[in-house]
């Protein structure tokens, strides 16, 4: 099962490492990760998704709870929870090809952000499986380039992940 | 106004403020500074061994035998790398150190300068923590989080990265040390759960068949007299794991033996018919549990841990714990008393008489011989040289060992009536012994300090013997020569048709006597049975006090460490003999 764990991390060198560490050293696996400082520049989020049963995630939070520099540590997949992607993605984009793909692109939502004569480059947001369909729907032959951000999470309502 | 200081002097009047004797260490040009540091103040003494992995060893064995948090200073890339095995090796036996690795300056870290070495990311999977010294002024409250890290919750070892020019003499710095720290982000639990003790409490007055089956976490979180008290009120009988050895007196009626592996026969039958574990400081090791699906089918278990990610890691726990297990079992004992004011016929010793019948049994059938006579003309077996040792030391010293057959002996065979006289790297490997040995010397100075060992692991850190003869270091080796890597040979023979590869070595070892002559100590070598006590007698008489003596007993190369589980089955399903294993298995 895919879970989604929000974690509150100090802000100082090699930490981001201990935590990917962690994850090789234990053959758990990440499928994306996310990290920035908060509005607490001591502060680090990381966001990452991984998978497996509830012992397994228990073991995990407890061996991301044991690294001296991790803070908080929240799984927002059972809780009601907002998350987002972000992707910027390359298309070529030529002849009548290029009214279709603005087409698309209005439908999920994306903005063009550059333009060439060959190509468009969209910037489209939300949770990973609208990303996956627009992918689907474009198609992967004229798919040029992919960056995607892995996913960011936040809990719904009034409920805050904070010191 | 705070008095102004070096980097260098400020890691070493840091180390001071700790309460730290000594260092064990080994200088290269990365830690220069710091050597110099040492050299021009008198409180701190350096421990000179001859080889990075057992100043790190040693450093490891006086905090086994102590309590106290073992310091390694090392120099950058070789020395730090020489390091690791006993950095990991502390890791897997959760022991408080601090290790001081030299580095390359600032700014040639990551350029592939001469001797440099990442060692924060090397070390990265085996230390509980690490910090590369940014600015010579952070210094002091570096050194304070890592005796903190190193030495609470559950223990570890902590790596201090230190850049040549973080302590360079030229630049001076207000000196203050902390005297409290406080990490947000590393708060370990002391007090276990009230409700949950409680409830641990009931679930063991409310067992017909309770064990208690107790790790080094006791003996680390200080728990083995609160541990003994308990277990002795309630007629509790006691296993302990490897490294729990000494966590219940070995020779009081209520100890069943080590269980595991090589547990006893006794052991390891009241684990798989138990119905109420209480498992502490203990963490389900796959020596211990043999297969997880086949432990202990009727049993619940009480499990207390200090760290919550031994807990239901690989057996589910009914009631989990976390907390120090000192604290923890003194509540426990507080909850007695009451319950013994309120409910006395609850705390009746005999109500479990029967239990102890079936263990008795057990003990009677295939017990552990503990009188073994040597017999003119007939080999010495390795038991009758650890039997030999316990009654030459009244069971009194310590005993480092290795690891291999010797090791499993003289856990078998040592009863050990105390925690910390035990000092046996349970999770790596050989090399370990004599090095352990000499950092219990020093943290116990006049004690009795065995190291029982076999060939091939003393051969693996015998340069040390130097460094013994530089210290007066007067060690007890007891080497169980069996002229192999007698546990590799024995699994050799029971799972591999008794195919020997690369496990003797008979026609190519040296003769132990001249060696340990060589390096300035007694050697002694035994080879007939009826001359193994006197030689025991004479290795640890007043005459011998001072010295370091190697006691070279040539014994049965044949012998096998029994029981052994057999893999893959419970734990009642055990090889007691070449010929003999249990009906069950
Ligand atoms: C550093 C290291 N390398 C390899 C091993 C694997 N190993 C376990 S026991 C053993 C043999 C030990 O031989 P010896 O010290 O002579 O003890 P014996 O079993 O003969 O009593 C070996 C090679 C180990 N534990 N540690
Ligand atoms: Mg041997």
């Amino acid at each position: 099962m895919r879970r989604i764990l929000a974690v509150l991390l100090e802000n100082e060198a090699g930490a981001l490492s201990r935590v990917v560490g962690l994850f090789a050293q234990r053959n758990y696996n990440i499928e994306s990760l996310t990290v920035a400082p908060t509005e607490d520049e001591t502060l680090s989020r990381l966001t990452l998704t991984t998978s497996g049963d509830d012992s397994k995630i228990e073991q995990i939070t407890k061996h991301l709870h044991r690294l001296i520099e991790v803070v908080k540590v929240l799984d927002l997949t059972g809780t009601d929870h907002v998350e987002r992607e972000l992707m910027l993605v390359k298309i070529r984009a030529e002849g009548t090809a290029r009214d279709e793909i603005k087409r698309t692109s209005d439908i999920f939502r994306g903005q063009i952000i550059d333009i060439t004569a060959n190509s468009f480059t969209v910037q489209l947001t939300g949770p990973s499986d609208k990303l996956d369909a627009f992918v689907r729907a474009i198609g992967k032959n004229l798919i040029l380039e992919l960056a995607r951000t892995g996913v960011s999470g936040i809990s719904r309502g009034d409920k805050v992940l904070s010191l | 106004m705070s008095e102004m200081l070096s980097g260098g002097d400020m890691l070493i009047r840091a180390l001071q403020d700790e309460g730290v004797e000594y260092v064990f260490g080994y200088p290269g040009g990365a830690a220069l500074h710091i050597y110099d540091a040492i050299f021009r103040q008198q409180k701190i003494e350096h421990i000179l061994v001859r080889h990075e992995q057992a100043a790190t060893h040693m450093a490891d064995g006086y905090a086994r035998a102590t309590g106290k948090t073992g310091v390694v200073l090392v120099t950058s890339g070789p020395g730090a790398t020489n390091a690791i095995t006993g950095i990991a090796t502390a890791y897997m036996d959760s022991i408080p150190m601090v290790v001081l690795s030299g580095q390359v300056a600032t700014a040639q870290i990551g350029t592939d300068a001469f001797q440099e070495t990442d060692m924060i990311g090397v070390s990265r999977p085996v230390v509980k923590h690490s910090f590369l010294v940014k600015n010579a002024a952070d210094i002091p409250l570096t050194i304070k989080k890592a005796f903190h890290i190193a030495s609470t919750g559950r223990p570890g070892p902590v790596v201090v990265d230190i850049p040549k020019d973080t302590t360079d003499p030229a630049a001076a710095f207000p000196y203050e040390y902390p005297e409290q720290i406080r990490l947000r982000s590393y708060n370990p639990a002391v007090q276990g759960n009230g409700r949950q003790i409680r409830l641990a409490l009931a679930t063991l007055l409310a067992a017909d068949r309770p064990i208690v089956y107790a790790g080094g976490g006791v003996v680390l979180g200080e728990g083995a007299d609160a541990l003994t008290r308990i277990a002795r009120l309630l007629n509790l009988p006691v296993t302990n794991t490897l490294m729990g050895l000494g966590s219940f007196p070995g020779n009081d009626p209520q100890f069943v033996g080590m269980l595991g592996m090589h547990g006893t026969y006794e052991a390891n039958m009241a684990m798989h018919h138990c119905d109420v574990i209480l498992a502490v400081g203990a963490r389900f090791d796959d020596r211990v549990t043999n297969a997880p699906d086949k432990f202990c089918p009727q049993a619940k278990v009480i499990h207390i841990d200090v760290d919550p990610t031994s807990i239901s890691k690989i057996i589910p726990a009914h009631v989990p714990i976390v907390g120090r297990v000192a604290n923890v079992l003194d509540s426990m004992e507080q909850l007695l008393a009451e319950e013994q004011e309120r409910a006395p016929d609850k705390l009746d010793r005999n109500r479990i008489a029967a239990w102890w019948k079936t263990i008795d049994g057990w003990r009677a059938e295939h017990g552990l011989n503990h009188d073994l006579k040597p017999v003119a003309g007939q080999p010495i077996l390795p038991q009758m040289v650890i039997q030999a040792l316990y009654k030459a030391t009244k069971g009194e010293a310590f005993v480092a060992s290795d690891v291999g057959q010797h090791q499993m002996f003289a856990a078998q065979y040592y009863k050990f009536p105390k925690p910390r006289r035990w000092i046996n790297s349970g999770g790596l490997g050989m090399g370990f012994g004599l090095p352990a040995a000499m950092g219990v010397v020093f943290g116990h100075p006049g004690a009795t300090v065995a190291c029982v060992t076999g060939e091939g692991s003393f051969m693996m850190n015998m340069q040390e013997l130097s460094t013994c003869l530089q210290y007066g270091l007067p060690v007890k080796i007891i080497n169980l020569n069996n002229q192999a890597l007698g546990m590799v040979k024995q699994w050799q023979d029971m799972q591999y048709g008794g195919r020997h590869s690369s496990s003797t070595y008979s026609d190519s070892l040296p003769d132990f006597k001249t060696l340990v002559e060589a390096f300035g100590h007694v050697g002694i070598r035994v080879d007939q049975a009826e001359d193994l006590e006197p030689a025991m007698r004479r290795v640890f008489s007043d005459e011998l006090r001072n010295r370091l003596v190697f006691l070279d007993v040539w014994v049965d190369r044949h012998e096998h460490v029994y029981p052994m589980a057999i893999k893959g089955g419970a734990m009642n399903e055990m090889f007691l003999g070449k010929t003999l294993k249990t009906e069950n298995g």
